[in-house]
């Protein structure tokens, strides 16, 4: 679990966060959401370490980061797996040679045993075949893949995701989603993920923070957010016309009733033209 | 700067990337030396033959100011001035693309300490196989000069042969050896240190790339008089 509690980062006098408070559970996937500009990806930089907040408290399982020093959070480090936006993939090794690389680096497997981890990985994220590609050979979504290969190499107690579905089409984002989802609760991982995707708010959102201008706005999850009657949130996650009918009839007919609805029409679609 | 050269955290990943280094960085560069030092060589040859003709000085001078040239300053100062553009260029961008591409930054999310992996071994790896680079361009450099007694009237072989060895220190080569470590550690560290501190995208990766080279070429010849003023005199 991490707790985040009261923290206040600002640059250049500007306040990018207020005093934010929030909790990210273990065994869940937890977003983070809010416009461009809100200040989760500085939210986000601050529990990994990259950006330093003026005041507050980060506790990873009641380790306090903030009063780590360099070694203690090199340390922490080799506990946490992260997903960047661009994959952060190294150009110059492999599939195989990313996803190696943590190992090589805080294990002291053999190279049977690092190659045979790895493949496990690579395989748990269905990319098999493709070990032997270099990133700029594959697909966004098998190098989203490949990222999340190397992030769960050394079985992280957390796991940070910063816009895992940006440049992805929506079948590839969902397929992201679910992987995450799955691994999160396959290792009891505590997943933190940043996105204004709302397919992946709606679909994997167990845990999910709203920052809105730098404060917490709202806190609940993917069945709450339905029903709630705060207005910046409406507005973000229900801004277009088909997410605003899809809330109305949630609200008037059930969350059941629209799933009920949503596989009708899937099998209608689904069967073949008369 | 100490981070960058703080111990290394694997010392197994360490040695196999200095040896990727010394393999990409310097064996890499040693067909430009081979093509430049044979030109630059000849050059030299000719344009001593044209500058010192004279009845009051002899024939063999030309092979010995040749040579001399070559161990002073072509064989290091010179050399070092054209690997800046290549080898320097090369690490700038290199790191900078992996900033811009959060390459660096994943490297410290997995707690690696990313200005020693990265930086250290190239810096190493280049100093290290630097001298080879230096005996492989006064060896070519003198081939380029016998050529030209070969295959042109400039000179005779024998004057030329007998001039390549009249008169030789030995400090020179270690001279010219000194000369070209503390070059090679100048332009891989400023290298790095540009590629390193790059922020925002595509354009400021090339202006680093340009900015290392830059800085680099006045930092040699700067410490060119430096080390010169205290080596030989």
């Amino acid at each position: 679990m991490i707790q985040v509690e009261d923290i206040t980062k600002s640059f250049e006098g500007k306040t990018v966060l207020h005093d934010v408070s929030c909790t990210f559970e273990t065994g869940k996937t937890n977003l983070i959401i809010g416009q461009s500009g809100s200040g989760k990806t500085v939210l986000m930089k601050s529990l990994v370490g990259l950006v330093h907040p003026e005041q507050g408290r980060i506790l990873f399982d009641g380790r306090d980061i903030m009063a780590m020093d360099t070694a203690q959070m090199r340390r922490l480090h080799t506990e946490i797996g992260m997903l960047f936006q661009g994959s952060a993939l190294f150009d110059s090794e492999t599939v195989l040679g990313n996803v190696s690389f943590p190992l090589m680096m805080f294990t002291n497997k053999s190279r049977a045993e690092i190659r045979e981890r790895a493949m496990f990985c690579i395989e748990r994220v269905n990319l098999r075949g493709a070990e032997d590609k270099y990133p700029a050979e594959i697909s966004g979504g098998m190098q989203k893949r490949a990222a999340i290969a190397r992030a769960i190499a050394l079985n992280p107690k957390y796991l940070f995701c910063d816009e895992p579905n940006s440049g992805l089409d929506p079948r590839t984002s969902i397929l992201i989603d679910e992987l995450l989802s799955d691994i999160t609760h396959e290792y009891n991982m505590t997943t933190v993920i940043n996105t204004h995707d709302m397919n992946s708010v709606l679909g994997i959102g167990e845990n999910i923070i709203f920052i809105n201008k730098g404060y917490r706005e709202w806190v609940g999850d993917k069945d709450k957010i339905w029903a709630t009657t705060n207005r910046a949130l409406n507005d973000f996650v229900f801004a277009t016309d088909l997410f605003q009918e899809v809330k109305e009839y949630v609200v008037t007919h059930g969350h059941k009733a629209y799933g009920a609805a949503r596989r009708a029409h899937g099998e209608e679609a689904a069967r073949p033209n008369d | 700067m100490a981070r960058a050269f703080a111990l290394p955290q694997k010392w197994g990943v360490f040695g196999r990337r200095c040896i990727d280094e010394i393999w990409r960085l310097g064996v890499g560069s040693i067909p430009l030396v081979i093509v430049i030092s044979l030109f630059i060589g000849a050059v030299i040859t000719i344009q001593m033959q044209l500058n010192i003709s004279s009845p009051l000085v002899p024939a063999y001078s030309v092979g010995l100011a040749t040579r001399d040239i070559v161990l002073l300053e072509f064989s290091n100062s010179i050399l070092c001035l054209i690997l800046a553009g290549k080898v320097g260029s090369n690490i700038a961008s290199e790191i900078g693309t992996m900033r811009v591409t959060e390459q660096i930054d994943a490297l410290e999310i997995m707690g690696v300490n990313s200005a020693n992996y990265l930086a250290l071994p190239k810096v190493l790896g280049f100093v290290v196989f630097m001298p080879v680079l230096v005996c492989i361009c006064i060896a070519f450099s003198v081939v380029g000069g016998y050529f030209v007694a070969v295959f042109t009237d400039v000179i005779s072989v024998s004057r030329y042969t007998y001039g390549l060895q009249a008169l030789f220190q030995e400090w020179y080569v270690w001279y010219g050896l000194i000369k070209s470590l503390v070059f090679a550690f100048i332009i891989s560290s400023t290298a790095c240190y540009y590629g390193y501190h790059v922020r925002g995208g595509a354009l400021e990766v090339g202006k680093s790339s340009t900015g290392a080279v830059v800085t680099s070429s006045i930092l040699i010849l700067l410490f060119d008089v430096i080390l010169t003023k205290l080596l030989l005199q």
